[in-house]
């Protein structure tokens, strides 16, 4: 690991204007990732800004628009077991309890749940070339191992996926992402937070230089009555997802009023097709319906080898989870014994 | 040494408060686990210490070209940077790097030279005065390679494989070809065919490897090492380096799994101990998590069964054929395909047993080496020839159950495995399952059942050990054996106990120190036996002495009674005929004027009884797994596991031996594989995150079942061993479960959701 030196913010001010200065110095929350990518060579930053002494930016509390807003520093555990959250956005708990390990998700924060980097195995290893750590190199997946990788709006130069759970819930539920930068603040609606590879693939987001994510707002509409979301992977906890489905439905007995369809584990961000969604809407919730909504979701999916499988079980995860969201009959805890169980 | 088998029985269980044997007493050690005051190599912090971090190389093959050392050892607190330029002089032949378990061929020698043979390949050794410097140096270091082409895939080797010769210990060649195994298959009433495969596979202990090397002043080293066995690595570094065995002691107190991957030395003992020589200083190299994945695996194997049967439902030919890697430098070898040749009667029989050569480390033994493989396709194999036959897979093996050792020409020492199928297949409803595949089901979750078995050698070496009995009635017994949490200590500590008729707390087991007598390397399931059997035979010399000086104290009512006449129990020593005469055992040394006793024993197997006989435990795994039927995912709920293991020393630690071998069974059917891109000739998947094992949430109902099986003829104590067996059958019944559950065979592991969409 290369030497660093440590910091505790004490503003958000000051924070934002040392890291736009500053281009060696990173942000550092719950460390989770981060302090994985640094031991790995991966990351090389020469100065760590601490934010987790600022405590404002730790709270859960309404916001103006009626929804709820989630402090960047509040941790994952605090966020989905809120009573609020657990009762207005419970897609939201079950999403982020699908999610790591109870210890992380102790140290995980908001804020730093969406700055998480691919889980790549070419991304981690320097022995291998990628683009996304070091651009210019080549993309080792492509023609590789590539199991874990992205069906859906890769490019020649990256397949990685962005690995969050929580992040697909926040796309189906629409969040918006507050930021403060050295120019003010800002909000980013949450499908344009996450970034397609193209030909920068070592962009994850759109976050400008200094910029800091200080909340994230949750809008009044949390499909509390019709939800789910399930995730498929290779052990039944502490483990990615090679699939994941995240489900908001608003129902009028059995038709559809509203439809959110969120996708992890197939690309570089939460995939989500707002021209799909629309289909559903005034639709009969049958099977028949859903399956002609995931095919329409995969319709450009294309896979690279390994992971061609997860084009079919995408499809399959789609039409389950549509169908647990409508009759409400999967257990809630995401970590029970399948949750995809009848 | 006394001879085993005419030492004095051990005082039948049950009978006193000092029974130990067979009870399910806690883990002795268990309290200094919990409170961390048990030390593992990398936690012995001496003054001076100095840390050394491993340069790995990112090339398959090819030569160092060039190490630039001088802007790295320029670094404030890096000390020095060993490679291949600047190793000492150092032992020249090969039978100096080999080790009690080296395969044929040559071994690698770290740091030897320029060429690089596999990837990950330890290259360079940086040395600082904090772990952290020498990770950094170690990241800064620029060494240049010039690449070859390497072939690291073993499906582009498959006819390029040979027969193997028997350079590594334990290696049994398939026994020749019985009957006519040709036109049996071809006249059978049906058969079956099919290839089995399974990718490398890493032990991933949960500690990794890591060796603190003391340097004293004297110049002696103490090298606390990761390792199931410390004489081998202390006969491994004496050899290399140069020097006497009392110039270098190895410990090794705890272990934090082995799994095999301890057998042999690892490159971290001897880059620590070339460091601390060099240096004359103290020095510990710990490997990181990737760099677990740079040695020893089980091997890739491809397997290819053909069966056939009678019109009765016996077998009327069995064809098995295994090919896996090894390297280019050594020979790996392991018995794959013999299990085959005798599980079940079959007079028309053919195994055959090649490797291939690739551009790899070479393999290592992982828990039920070769019998892990063999016993996946065998007995998924047996399940499709039940379906075509259209018997029930239990009721066919029964069909046929091999009375006798067909290899071998013998009959079993033991053989309790019908029971292990009756037990196990009542235990767990076998009666209830309906045969047709996809006839179970629970909303979307198909359910299946199936079943499998295995057969392990139960094995014995020759082991030594050392009593000392103090006059406060204190037991400390020593022998150089290991514990990697299997149950070491505290059935050591039982049998001790029980033979003396001591309270387990006067008794004291120490291990893992070559200051103690030897023992033979922790593995192969047989310390139980070997280091049992030795600590059973100091203690009942203990006994003898302490039985001589009984006699001598003023009335004792002990005159004149030979060993035979007396027993030991609840702190005393009885007369057999009237047990109320007795001798408080912790009066014997104050009265005799003795401050102590100290006897040193060993024991070895009886060859001569046990020659006419196949000496193996046996299982039987009864599992239910649930499917869904839509995504694919598999879930193991229930698992009975039926085991004939001879005597169960302990009842707690061996259940806790199976049910961590069924984990692994689980754990090889559903999630490991290691991953290899042959574009690199480099494992891609080398840490916990994506080199899946089991959690907890994978692991549901699991029953262990111990048939009652008497045994004299492995050894006196009738131990057969339960490191391996536990896991043995454990895949195939997965597998065969999920055929029961989806009507679809999966013949290459592990079963991800992909195989069964």
């Amino acid at each position: 690991m290369n030497s660093f030196t440590y910091t505790n913010a004490t503003a958000v001010d000051a924070a934002v204007r040392e890291k736009s200065t500053n281009t060696k110095a990173a942000f550092v929350a719950g460390g989770t990732n981060l302090l994985d990518l640094m031991k790995e060579n991966v990351e090389r930053p020469t100065r760590l800004i601490g934010l987790n002494k600022l405590a404002d930016l730790a709270t859960i509390e309404d916001n103006p628009e009626g929804g709820l807003r989630l402090g960047a520093l509040a941790t994952n555990a605090d966020t989905a077991w809120h009573p609020e959250v657990e009762k207005r956005y419970p897609l939201l708990s079950q999403t982020i309890l699908a999610g790591a390990s109870p210890q992380l998700r102790n140290m995980a924060t908001n804020g730093g749940n969406l700055m998480q980097r691919t889980r790549c195995y070419y991304f981690y290893d320097l022995a291998t070339p990628c683009n996304k750590r070091e651009p210019g190199s080549g993309c080792s997946a492509l023609n590789g191992f590539n199991r874990i990788h992205a069906i859906l709006g890769a490019s020649e130069h990256c397949i990685a996926t962005y690995p969050s759970d929580m992040a697909v819930a926040l796309a189906a539920l629409e969040a918006t992402v507050r930021v403060s930068g050295p120019h003010g603040e800002r909000t980013i609606p949450f499908a344009d937070f996450h970034r397609l590879p193209g030909d920068q693939p070592e962009r994850d987001n759109t976050l400008e230089t200094g910029e800091l994510i200080t909340a994230l707002d949750l809008p009044a509409k949390g499909f509390e009555k019709n939800f789910t979301y399930l995730k498929l992977r290779d052990r039944t906890s502490y483990a990615f997802a090679v699939v994941s489905v995240a489900v908001g439905l608003e129902l009028e007995g059995n038709v559809i009023k509203e439809a959110r369809i969120a996708l992890g584990g197939v690309a570089h961000k939460p995939w989500r097709v707002i021209a799909v969604e629309e289909t559903l809407r005034g639709v009969t919730a049958t099977e028949d319906n859903f399956r002609e909504a995931a095919t329409a979701l995969l319709r450009d999916a294309q896979g690279y080898g390994s992971n061609n499988f997860k084009i079919e079980l995408a499809k399959r995860a789609i039409v389950r989870a549509l169908k647990q969201a409508t009759e409400m009959n999967q257990p809630l805890d995401a970590n029970a014994f399948l949750n995809s169980n009848p | 040494m006394s001879d085993l088998t005419t030492t004095p029985r051990l005082v039948e269980a049950g009978t006193s408060n000092t029974s130990y044997i067979g009870k399910p007493t806690s883990r002795v050690e268990g309290p200094a686990k919990v409170t961390g005051t048990a030390k593992y190599s990398a936690e012995f912090n001496v003054p001076g210490l100095l840390y050394g971090y491993v340069v790995t190389s990112p090339i398959t093959k090819g030569r160092i070209t060039k190490i630039n050392s001088a802007p790295v050892l320029a670094l404030e607190g890096v000390v020095q940077i060993f490679s291949h330029e600047n190793v000492p002089s150092l032992a020249w032949f090969d039978r100096n790097y080999k080790d009690d378990v080296a395969p044929g061929g040559s071994p690698f020698r770290p740091l030897h030279d320029a060429e690089i043979k596999f990837n990950m390949q330890p290259v360079a050794l940086v040395v600082a005065d904090s772990f952290e410097v020498a990770r950094y140096a170690a990241s800064v270091l620029e060494i240049e390679y010039e690449q070859e082409k390497f072939d690291t895939n073993i499906d582009l080797k498959r006819d390029e494989g040979h027969k193997p010769g028997s350079g590594k210990t334990g290696f049994m060649p398939p026994p020749p070809p019985r009957g006519n195994p040709n036109d049996a298959l071809k006249n059978a009433t049906h058969r079956i065919e099919g290839e089995y495969i399974h990718g490398a596979q890493h032990h991933n202990p949960m500690e990794m490897f890591a060796t603190t090397v003391e340097y004293h002043q004297d110049g002696k080293i103490t090298a606390y090492d990761k390792t199931q066995g410390v004489y081998n690595v202390q006969q491994y570094i004496t050899k290399i380096f140069g020097l006497s065995k009392d110039e270098a002691r190895v410990v090794n107190h705890y272990m934090g799994g082995g799994f095999g991957s301890g057998l042999r030395p690892q490159y971290q003992v001897f880059l620590a101990v070339l460091a601390a020589l060099e240096l004359k200083q103290s020095v510990r190299v710990s490997l990181t998590r990737q760099q677990m994945f740079s040695f020893g695996h089980r091997p890739h194997t491809l397997q290819y069964l053909k069966m056939g049967t009678n019109p009765d439902g016996t077998l009327a030919a069995l064809h098995h054929h295994a090919l896996h890697e090894t390297s280019k430098f050594e020979e790996y070898t392991e018995n794959v395909v013999n299990w085959s040749g005798m599980l079940y009667q079959c007079e028309n029989v053919n195994l055959g047993y090649q490797v291939a050569e690739l551009d790899v480390y070479t393999p290592l033994d992982m828990r039920a080496p070769g019998a892990a493989t063999g016993s996946f396709a065998l007995e998924v194999a047996m399940d499709e020839m039940a379906y075509a036959a259209g018997l029930d897979p239990l009721d066919f093996r029964i069909r046929n159950y091999a009375e006798q050792d067909q290899n071998m020409k013998k009959p079993f020492s033991s053989k309790k495995l019908r029971e292990c199928y009756h037990e196990g297949a009542a235990k767990f409803g076998w009666d209830k399952r309906t045969p047709e595949p996809r006839s179970m089901r629970e909303g979307n979750q198909l359910i299946g059942w199936g079943m499998a078995g295995g057969v392990w050698d139960a094995s014995m070496q020759k082991a030594a050990a050392k009593a000392i009995f103090t006059a406060d009635g204190k037991l400390e017994v020593l022998s150089a054996a290991g514990e990697n949490g299997t149950g070491t200590y505290t059935i050591m500590t039982q049998i001790a106990a029980e033979t003396l008729g001591l309270p387990l707390e006067a008794v004291t087991f120490k291990l893992g120190d070559t200051n103690m007598p030897e023992a033979p390397l922790q593995g192969g399931s047989w310390t139980a036996a070997s280091v049992g059997s030795a600590v059973k035979n100091v203690c009942t010399e203990v006994g003898e002495k302490l039985l001589k000086l009984a006699q001598k104290m003023k009335g004792s009512p002990l005159k004149g009674a030979s060993i035979d006449d007396v027993h030991f129990a609840d702190g005393q020593i009885r007369l057999n005929t009237n047990p109320s005469e007795a001798v408080v055992i912790r009066d014997i040394l104050p009265a005799s004027g003795e401050e102590k006793l100290e006897v040193e024993s060993s024991a070895m197997p009886n060859m001569i009884k046990q020659q006419p006989y196949s000496m193996h435990s046996h299982n039987a795994v009864f599992v239910e797994v649930k499917v869904d039927e839509d995504l694919g995912t598999v879930h193991v709920t229930r698992v009975v596991n039926a085991v004939a293991a001879g005597r169960i020393l302990n009842t707690k630690t061996a259940r806790s031996q199976v049910l961590g071998s069924v984990v692994w069974g689980i754990s090889m059917a559903l999630m490991e594989e290691t991953v290899m891109d042959h574009t690199f000739g480099r494992y891609m998947n080398h840490n916990y995150a994506e080199y899946h094992v089991p959690v907890n949430a994978d692991i549901h109902d699991i029953d262990v079942v111990f048939v009652e099986e008497e045994d004299d003829k492995v050894n006196p104590l009738g131990v057969k061993g339960i490191g391996e067996v536990g896991m043995l059958g454990v895949a195939a019944a997965i597998t065969n479960a999920v055929y029961h559950a989806t009507g679809k065979r999966v013949r290459e592991l592990p079963i991800y959701m992909d195989k069964l969409l």
